[in-house]
């Protein structure tokens, strides 16, 4: 029964109306509204496609608001959000933190292109694989630095335009009960136009895979130190064995100059 | 080592020269005469084969395209309609900035009409003017402190730019509007949440399809606070927004800002005029838009490549008046209101640039040139020696920001009551009636193609 006594905590909200699904508009309304009435502990369920959930909501760390979504959260998923913590039991679409001040995203799934788009502080932790461009222009400012940590592989154009933070990708594949290591965690143009921040894989990564401006550097000790909270944070949500994640060597990518353009414009008068 | 190049012809020298001692012509020693190849041409070629750069520039383009509002003609009343005295009878400048609703549906009660709609968020400016969006980091703290100063005094509204909300400047908030544009930065829900409207910034006038490039030298402590980003690193902002790759797109982001302001907000966005600029018009009103601004290729800039600055884009008289025209023909043109710039350069451009069917215009470089911008082009150098663009300390300290911002005062009410002026003659009572009514225009150029475009009548018809 301790189970029914936690439920009791979460205000849940429905995303379904006579097996109808809620518009956005109406379902970010109760979602603003429960936590205007000191409900910050949130059950979304049967959640289909309903976009910006979490969007601008804001919260401190003594004062968390944290969000359950049962279902399929549509486009822009915590976009702006600053704080708070959104778990998805499911896949996740298009933009997910889309420039994302703090909080934490976990996705016990996929999710798709351009997640962390902009991102500038916060964690998104994604259990399966990213689509296209993830984490492009994430940055970072003062203590804030952004983590996005993808467990499967991620598509082309990882971390473009990438001005700082940290992005991972850790080619797992999650079998019925137990993991694989997939083939490649990346794909080609890795990196292009970095100019800041630093690009974690796990495994190999082809010299021909580095996009414009993007390098390997030596993986050190530090970066090891760097990382392993990180891990330790990704296998508590997920339920995956640590050691299993550091048999295999990470190669680090960060970018060529901080000023990839610097001789490109000539500013003498005419 | 000595290098006249590296003058800008600021004139500073000779306007605060204690003897009135210098005095500055043009050399005219030049090179061998050639109408094709000409100076200008000649020292493009020579700087681009000597850097092999792409050749940056500032302000607005400088080429002697012809400008059509050179060609157009305002009417006024003779006999048969009376003109207004503007000085002692009403005549309404004012401008609600926002989404106007179709129709309204009265509720008829036993006794009374009740209107409960409804109503989208409006803003009221007092003129049918703003002031542009120019980024702190492309002008400096004097420059932006002087004109959200004027916007609060003269009931107007004030762009950010790309750069974030400086956090002295949130006590200006009614009268900013916040621009989201593609590098997103100094964006939070701080500056979101805290600003009169919101604005997309898709294009610029000055250079469409081009993204922007704050060099890290640029990036002082100050710049760095309000674009969030670290001292010293160069701030890309990436051409396109990576979330928006389509109309629908759009209507995402526009629908994210929404949803982020509760719908207490207006959302605009900003594209440059391009030849396609019509249906892209309709497709932002349809996308959810509350406003539209549109920038002439005309339009200022703190720095782009000058081949984008001076060879990209349409006319603004034009854009505006293909969109005008093409949202009352799909009856939309309720739904949005139009802000035209790209170098409304004078009173008498606001006036035809509304007649040909925008709500109201955007200014900037006539703002920078009210502190004392003298239009020299090197905006992009950092090095403006009146203090407005540039963030060097010594420099920015030139500039006095009450008496900057008086001086933008002055300008718009200027600009307002020339703007009445001609509403009085034509017999106009409100600017609202001037909008989109191109009867009162005539063209006298040499063009008639170009009279059809902008559907107004050759003078004599």
């Amino acid at each position: 029964m301790l189970e029914n006594e936690a439920v009791l905590d979460w205000n849940i909200i429905p995303a379904k109306q006579n097996d109808m699904p809620i518009s956005y508009k109406e379902f970010n309304a109760s979602i603003r509204n429960s936590i205007k009435n000191n409900q910050k502990r949130i059950k979304l369920m049967d959640v289909l496609g309903q976009r910006f959930i979490g969007a601008g909501l804001e919260c401190s760390g003594t004062d968390p608001i944290e969000i359950e979504i049962n279902g399929i959260p549509g486009n822009d998923l915590g976009i702006f959000m600053d704080g708070p913590i959104i778990t998805v039991k499911g896949n996740a679409e298009d933009q997910v933190g889309n420039t994302m001040n703090s909080g934490t995203i976990i996705i016990h799934g996929d999710c798709r292109d351009v997640a962390g788009l902009s991102m500038r502080g916060g964690k998104i932790f994604v259990k399966g694989n990213g689509g296209y461009r993830i984490g492009i222009h994430m940055k970072e400012y003062q203590n804030q630095i952004p983590i996005i940590v993808i467990g499967g592989a991620g598509k082309e154009f990882f971390g473009e335009y990438m001005a700082g933070g940290i992005l991972m990708a850790l080619g797992l594949k999650f079998e019925n009960s137990h993991i694989v290591n997939i083939e490649k965690a990346i794909s080609p143009n890795l990196g292009s136009g970095i100019h800041g921040g630093r690009i974690y894989i796990r495994g190999d990564v082809p010299d021909a895979y580095l996009g414009v401006g993007a390098m390997k550097t030596q993986f050190s000790e530090e970066d090891m130190r760097l990382l392993l909270p990180i891990i330790s944070e990704f296998c508590n949500y997920f339920n995956v064995d640590e050691e299993f994640i550091l048999e295999k060597a990470f190669v680090k990518i960060t970018p060529g100059s901080h000023r990839p353009f610097a001789a490109y414009y000539t500013a003498k008068p005419i | 080592m000595a290098d006249n190049y590296q003058c800008v012809m600021c004139q500073r020298c000779a306007l605060m020269c204690p003897q009135n001692a210098i005095k500055i012509e043009v050399n005219n020693f030049q090179y061998a005469p050639h109408y094709n190849y000409d100076d200008r041409i000649r020292r493009i070629i020579y700087e681009q084969s000597g850097s092999g750069g792409v050749l940056l520039a500032s302000c607005g383009c400088d080429l002697p395209y012809h400008h059509i509002f050179d060609d157009l003609l305002l009417d006024a009343c003779q006999v048969t309609n009376p003109s207004i005295d503007p000085l002692r009878e009403p005549v309404e400048t004012r401008v609600f900035v926002g989404r106007k609703l179709a129709q309204l549906i009265p509720e008829i009660d036993s006794r009374d009409v009740v209107l409960e709609m409804e109503y989208p968020p409006n803003l009221e400016i007092q003129e049918p003017l703003i002031i542009g969006h120019m980024s702190i980091g492309s002008i400096s703290y004097n420059a932006c402190s002087s004109i959200y100063k004027a916007a609060q005094e003269v009931g107007t509204l004030a762009g950010t730019g790309e750069g974030g909300l400086h956090k002295d400047f949130y006590k200006y908030k009614d009268n900013i509007i916040a621009e989201i544009a593609s590098g997103r930065f100094g964006v939070d829900t701080k500056y979101i949440k805290g600003a009169a409207a919101v604005e997309i910034k898709i294009g610029q006038g000055a250079k469409p399809g081009h993204g922007g490039h704050l060099p890290g030298e640029k990036v002082t402590k100050m710049i760095s606070e309000t674009r969030m980003i670290p001292q010293g690193s160069d701030a890309l902002s990436p051409y396109p927004h990576h979330d928006i790759y389509s109309i629908e797109d759009l209507a995402q982001l526009i629908g994210a800002l929404k949803e982020t302001t509760e719908y207490q907000v207006p959302v605009g966005v900003k594209i440059a005029a391009v030849h396609n600029v019509a249906p892209i018009a309709s497709g932002i009103v349809r996308a959810g838009a509350d406003f539209i601004t549109i920038d002439g290729f005309r339009g200022g800039t703190g720095a782009a490549p000058r081949i984008v600055r001076d060879h990209v884009g349409i006319p603004i008289e034009l854009a505006i008046a293909a969109v005008d025209q093409r949202l009352r023909e799909e009856q939309i043109r309720q739904n949005v209101t139009i802000f035209a710039g790209g170098s409304i350069r004078y009173s008498a451009d606001l006036i035809k640039i509304i007649a040909l069917g925008a709500d109201a215009a955007q200014v900037c470089t006539p703002v920078l040139i009210a502190m004392g911008c003298t239009v020299c082009q090197s905006c992009h150098r950092g090095l403006c020696a009146w203090g407005i663009a540039t963030q060097r300390a010594d420099l920015v300290q030139r500039l006095d920001v009450n008496v900057a911002s008086k001086r933008i005062m002055n300008l718009f009410k200027s600009w307002n009551e020339e703007l009445r002026e001609i509403l009085g003659a034509m017999g106009i009572d409100s600017v609202e009636s001037l909008k989109g009514n191109r009867d009162r225009l005539r063209y006298v150029g040499a063009n008639p193609r170009i009279a059809e475009v902008l559907g107004v009548k050759h003078a004599g018809e």
